[in-house]
C-alpha cells in the first residue's frame, strides 16, 4: 500500500542530491591555507541565495562538503565561496586552478534574517573564517544602508595574516556609515591594531541594544561568549542569531549529521537565534 | 472496521500458496519471512513451504534464539533483526557516477528501476516504522524519489501477531499488535491445531482484487471473533513496556543524569541497535573513484550515530565519548524525533534489547532516566 495522501507524488521531483557541474573561474588566497573560490556556471542560472545558506560543494573523486556562499546575494550568478583546507575535500577544493571542474548543490539551510533588520543597529560579530558567511549579510545591508541603523562589524582573528578579504575591510573602513574593529589573538609587527578575543569590543561597540539584531559567525565557543556578553548589555537572546557548525552529508535533512539537540542543522539552521541555542550549547558533547 | 469486517474471508495454506502466485503474476517481487543463520530473514519467497513453519522465538536482552514451535503456525514468531528498511531504503545506493575526463564532467544519475514488492508478513510495529520513513524520506522540501517509487508500488500483506515476543513492547508505544491501516491485505492466523487457516482482511481495492482470485470463504462471526480473540491475547502479553511517564519531556531535560554514565560503562557503541531498527535512517554519502581518478561514484550508505566519525568536524568528533553518542541515539529516538518529523522514532519493536550484544534494555534505561532526574 502507497504511502499516506499527505505525502503526494510529485511529477517534477528534482534530484536534490545531484550536484551541478561548475568550473572554477578565479581563485584568490586570502590567507594561509584559505582561498576564495569564484565559480563560472556555464550559462546555467543558478538559483538565487540568501546570505548565510550554503552549498555542497563536491571535489569530484575526493568527496562533498559544506561551504557557506560568500558573495553577494544580489549577484547569484557570481557563486562565491571562501574554504579552509583543512580536511581531505577542502584541500582538494582550495587547489583547483581555473577551468577545473566541481560539483555544486544547494543552496541549502536558512541564513541571516535581515528582514528584521530594518530600522536596527545590526552587529555583526565574526571569528576567522566566520567573516566568510557573514559578507553576503553586509553586502545587502550596505546595498540598502538607508534602511538600518547603526551597523558594526567586529572582527576577531588568529593574528594579522589571517585576515581575510583585506582590501574589502580597508574599504569598509573608510566608510563613515560602517563601525569595523578588527583584532587579532596574536599580534606581529607592524600590527597596530586592537590585541584580544572579538568579544573584549563589545564594550567598546555603539549600539542600542534594545533595538539591536546582532549576527554571529565563528568559532562555537566564540560564538557562545560573544552571545553572551550581548545579553549581559542587553540585547535580548530572540535578536542573536549564531550560524552553527556540525558535520553534514545531504543538505537536505534526512542524513541526521547535522543534529544538535532536536535541531537538524542543514534544514532548521545553520543560523538560529540564540533564545534557542543558549540551553543546548551549555551541554557537553550534544 | 466494519469495511474489514465486510470482506473477511477465510483462506488455507493453498489460498496463501495462491496469494503468492497472483501476486508474481501481477510483476511483483514477493518478500516474506524465512529462516536463514538460525533467525527469522525477509528474503524472496515464491512458495509457503519457505514461511518458517513451526518456528517460534525466544527473545530477551542480548539474547534471540528460534526454536521449534509447540504448533504448526506460519507466523508464531515476533520480529527477527530484519526490517522492511532494507528492501524499502537498501543499505548501500548508487546516488550518481561521473566520467571525468579533458577537464569536463559527465554526471549520470540512471535511477535504479526495480520490481515492484510485495510485502509479506508485516507486522502492525513495523506497519508504523513504514509511516515513519515516510515522514523522513517525503515528508521533506526535498523527497526521495528512489523510496518514493518503492513505497508508491509496494504491495502489502500484513500480519496480526499471534505471539508477544519477549522483547516487545508495541502496546505502550500504541503502535500494535492489532494492524490498522497502512495495508493491502491483512492475514491472521486462527488457531494452533491442524491445517493453519487465515482469517483475510483487505483495506484497499488493490487488495480487494487480488482477494477475489484466492480460493476462500466468507468468513464466520465465531472465525472474526477468533481473530480478534488473537490480537487481544498478544497484546495481553508482551514482554515488556514503556514506562507510563512523559518521557519526551523528562529526556529532553535530562543530559546530564547520571544513568548515561552507567550507559556508556555497559554500550559497545556497535551501532547493532541502529542497524536493527527499523527507522534509524541516518547515511553516509561516500564518494569513490578507480584508480585512474576518471570514474567516481557517490554511493549513501547506511550509517550510525555510535560511530566516533559520525560527527567529525575539522578538529575531531562531536561526540567522542559513548555517553554522549548514546544518548543521542536515545534522545532522538524518542524525544527530538518527534519536533523533526511530527512522530515518535520507536515503534515498539523491541529489535534493540534483543540485538544489542550486552542487553541493554531500553524501556529499562528509559524508566531509570526518568525516575531519578537531577535538577
Amino acid at each position: 500500500m502507497a504511502p499516506a495522501a499527505e505525502f503526494p507524488v510529485s511529477q517534477t521531483a528534482p534530484e536534490p542530491l545531484l550536484p551541478r557541474v561548475v568550473c572554477v573561474h578565479r581563485r584568490r588566497r586570502d590567507a594561509p591555507r584559505v582561498w576564495t573560490l569564484e565559480l563560472q556556471t556555464a550559462g546555467e542560472p543558478q538559483p538565487p541565495f540568501a546570505a548565510g545558506q550554503f552549498n555542497m560543494l563536491t571535489a569530484f573523486g575526493v568527496g562533498e562538503v559544506p561551504i557557506s556562499f560568500s558573495g553577494d546575494p544580489a549577484a547569484p550568478q557570481r557563486l562565491v565561496h571562501t574554504v579552509r583546507a583543512v580536511g581531505a575535500v577542502s584541500e582538494a577544493l582550495v587547489r583547483l586552478e581555473a577551468g577545473a571542474p566541481l560539483g555544486v548543490r544547494g543552496p541549502y539551510g536558512k541564513g541571516w534574517p535581515l528582514e528584521a533588520a530594518d530600522g536596527r543597529d545590526v552587529l555583526l560579530v565574526a571569528g576567522g573564517l566566520g567573516l566568510a558567511p557573514l559578507r553576503p549579510a553586509l553586502y545587502q545591508l550596505l546595498a540598502q544602508r538607508e534602511r538600518h541603523g547603526r551597523i558594526t562589524l567586529l572582527y576577531g582573528t588568529r593574528s594579522p595574516r589571517d585576515i581575510l578579504f583585506r582590501r574589502e575591510l580597508a574599504a569598509w573602513g573608510t566608510r563613515g556609515d560602517l563601525a569595523l574593529e578588527v583584532t587579532v589573538d596574536h599580534a606581529t609587527t607592524p600590527w597596530q591594531g586592537h590585541v584580544g578575543v572579538v568579544t573584549a569590543l563589545i564594550a567598546h561597540a555603539r549600539f542600542d541594544p534594545q533595538r539591536t539584531l546582532a549576527l554571529l559567525c565563528g568559532p562555537e565557543i566564540m560564538m557562545r561568549f560573544t552571545a553572551e556578553a550581548l545579553c549581559a548589555a542587553g540585547v535580548a537572546p530572540e535578536a542573536i542569531h549564531l550560524s552553527m557548525e556540525r558535520s553534514m552529508k545531504c543538505g537536505v535533512g534526512t542524513c541526521g549529521h547535522c543534529q544538535f539537540g532536536g535541531f537538524l542543522l542543514c534544514r532548521d539552521g545553520p543560523v538560529l537565534p540564540y533564545a534557542l541555542l543558549r540551553a543546548p550549547l551549555r551541554v557537553r558533547e550534544l | 472496521m466494519s469495511r474489514q469486517t465486510q470482506c473477511a474471508h477465510v483462506i488455507d495454506l493453498e489460498g496463501l500458496q495462491q496469494l503468492l502466485d497472483a501476486l508474481r503474476e501481477r510483476g511483483y517481487r514477493t518478500l516474506g519471512p524465512t529462516v536463514r543463520d538460525g533467525a527469522i530473514a525477509y528474503e524472496d519467497i515464491a512458495s509457503v513451504e519457505e514461511l518458517p513453519r513451526g518456528w517460534t522465538d525466544e527473545q530477551s536482552p542480548g539474547a534471540y534464539r528460534l526454536r521449534p514451535s509447540d504448533t504448526d503456525t506460519v507466523f508464531g514468531f515476533a520480529v527477527g533483526p530484519q526490517s522492511w528498511k532494507r528492501p524499502l531504503f537498501p543499505s548501500h545506493q548508487i546516488l550518481w557516477r561521473a566520467g571525468v575526463a579533458g577537464g569536463k564532467v559527465q554526471l549520470d544519475s540512471e535511477p535504479h528501476i526495480d520490481a515492484p514488492l510485495a510485502l509479506i508478513g508485516v507486522r502492525a510495529c513495523e506497519l508504523s516504522a513504514l509511516a515513519i520513513q515516510d515522514r523522513v524520506w517525503l515528508g521533506g522540501a526535498a523527497p526521495d524519489a528512489e523510496y518514493r517509487a518503492r513505497r508508491a508500488d509496494a504491495f502489502i500483506v500484513a500480519v496480526n501477531c499471534a505471539h508477544a515476543g519477549g522483547n516487545c513492547f508495541c502496546v505502550s508505544m500504541h503502535t500494535g499488535p492489532e494492524v490498522t491501516s497502512g495495508y493491502d491485505l491483512a492475514l491472521t492466523e486462527l488457531g494452533t491445531e491442524g491445517e493453519p487457516t487465515f482469517l483475510v482482511t483487505c483495506a484497499t481495492e488493490a487488495g480487494a482484487a487480488v482477494l477475489e482470485t484466492l480460493t476462500r470463504r466468507a468468513a464466520r462471526d465465531d472465525e472474526i471473533a477468533a481473530a480478534q480473540a488473537v490480537v487481544a491475547h498478544t497484546a495481553a502479553s508482551m514482554g515488556r513496556a514503556m514506562p507510563e511517564t512523559d518521557w519526551v519531556s523528562r529526556l529532553l531535560v535530562s543530559p546530564e543524569h547520571p544513568r548515561w554514565n552507567a550507559l556508556a560503562d555497559r554500550c559497545l557503541a556497535c551501532g547493532n541497535c541502529t542497524m536493527v531498527c527499523p527507522t534509524c535512517f541516518c547515511t553516509n554519502l561516500e564518494d569513490t573513484s578507480d584508480l585512474s581518478g576518471l570514474q567516481v561514484t557517490r554511493t549513501r550508505r547506511w550509517d550510525s550515530c555510535f560511530s566516533v566519525d559520525f560527527a567529525y568536524v575539522h578538529g575531531g568528533s562531536v561526540r567522542p565519548s559513548i555517553r554522549a553518542r548514546y544518548r543521542q541515539w536515545i534522545t532522538h529516538k524518542l524525544a527530538t524525533w518527534p519536533q523533526q518529523f511530527g512522530t515518535s522514532g520507536c515503534v515498539g519493536c523491541g529489535r534493540c534489547i534483543s540485538w544489542c550484544p550486552v542487553g541493554i534494555d531500553l524501556t529499562e534505561e528509559v524508566a531509570a532516566l526518568c525516575a531519578e532526574t537531577p535538577d
